[in-house]
């Protein structure tokens, strides 16, 4: 049996199924990453000291990949787009670009990451740490993750566009908007740990 | 079936050049929210321009990225019990606070 609502609005929610799926599954990820940030207010406002986050931590390199993950922000939505106006050719390319970004961005952090435990810096060495390795660290998991859905979509998954185009394009926006949320994440983690 | 294609390819050409001037507000407000940081200032008034400025930020990609300006009421009821439980969630660290241990000692 074929599965409902994979291209089609379904009449009730006025979505095709997979949209209405991410934005719950979304709606978890909020409560999963805000329980964290919770945390952290807690473990801080607890803490008889908290070290500003430029005093340990390499603000150049996260201005970076800031900058690196809100480009791949752009460019996932424009693959998006030139779906949208039937063109596959820029929907490769824009998509390609999006992992690459997306590479660079896990690139960046290792060398951060590597350059912490050199100096002796680990989970262990402080709370203020603690908190950032594991934030950071389930960050850039869920970096990985949409990596690997990306590249699914950029290579073997593009066989869909030509059986059922509608069907690839609403794939793409839904890996656009965890692809999407994810940026969001870092947004808030940047100054949270970075800046203040 | 062909004009509603065309159409919609027109409709995806200007929201192009929107995501564009987003991409244009989000460099901008990273380099502000940066920049800022250097001044130094208590660490309250950082704490409420940095949230700002990643409220605005955050709100930018999912409006216009996640065309959350044009969605579905079913979402927003979504994000809206999302919200709530967030902001529940975020007093819980106050609720921790105010509930200290105090004893009182009966001879």
């Amino acid at each position: 049996m074929e599965i409902p609502y994979t291209s089609a609005v379904h009449p009730e929610t006025g979505l095709y199924n997979a949209k209405g799926g991410i934005w719950l599954f979304l709606a978890s990820e909020v409560m999963l990453f805000g329980a964290l940030f919770t945390s952290y207010i807690l473990l801080r406002v607890g803490a008889t000291e908290w070290p500003h986050g430029s005093a340990i931590l390499n603000v150049p390199l996260a201005t970076l990949n800031t900058v690196v993950l809100i480009t791949s922000s752009v460019t996932m939505v424009m693959s998006w787009a030139s779906l949208m106006m039937k063109n596959f050719g820029r929907y490769r390319l824009y998509m390609g670009l999006t992992i690459l970004l997306g590479l660079t961005f896990l690139v960046v952090k290792s060398f951060e990451y590597g350059a912490k435990f050199e100096h002796g810096l680990f989970p262990s060495t402080s709370t203020f740490l603690a908190i950032y390795f594991t934030m950071t660290g389930l960050h850039g998991l869920h970096v990985i993750g949409g990596i690997i859905v990306n590249s699914y979509l950029w290579g073997p998954g593009r066989k869909l566009w030509k059986t059922d185009p509608q069907r690839f394009t609403n794939r793409i926006e839904v890996a656009g908007l965890y692809w999407h949320f994810v940026d969001i994440v870092w947004i808030f983690l940047f100054p949270v740990f970075y800046l203040l | 079936m062909k004009i509603t294609d065309t159409a919609r390819a027109e409709e995806v050409k200007r929201h192009v050049r929107v995501y564009i001037s987003v991409f244009v507000a989000l460099m901008a407000l990273t380099i502000i929210t940066v920049t800022i940081s250097y001044l130094h200032l208590s660490v309250t008034a950082a704490v409420i321009v940095a949230l700002i400025i990643a409220t605005i930020k955050g709100s930018l990609v999912a409006s216009y990225f996640m065309h959350l300006i044009s969605e579905r009421k079913i979402i927003f009821a979504v994000l809206a019990l999302t919200v709530i439980f967030f902001i529940g969630m975020m007093f819980l660290p106050l609720l921790g606070h105010s509930d200290t241990v105090t004893y009182k000692y009966v001879p």
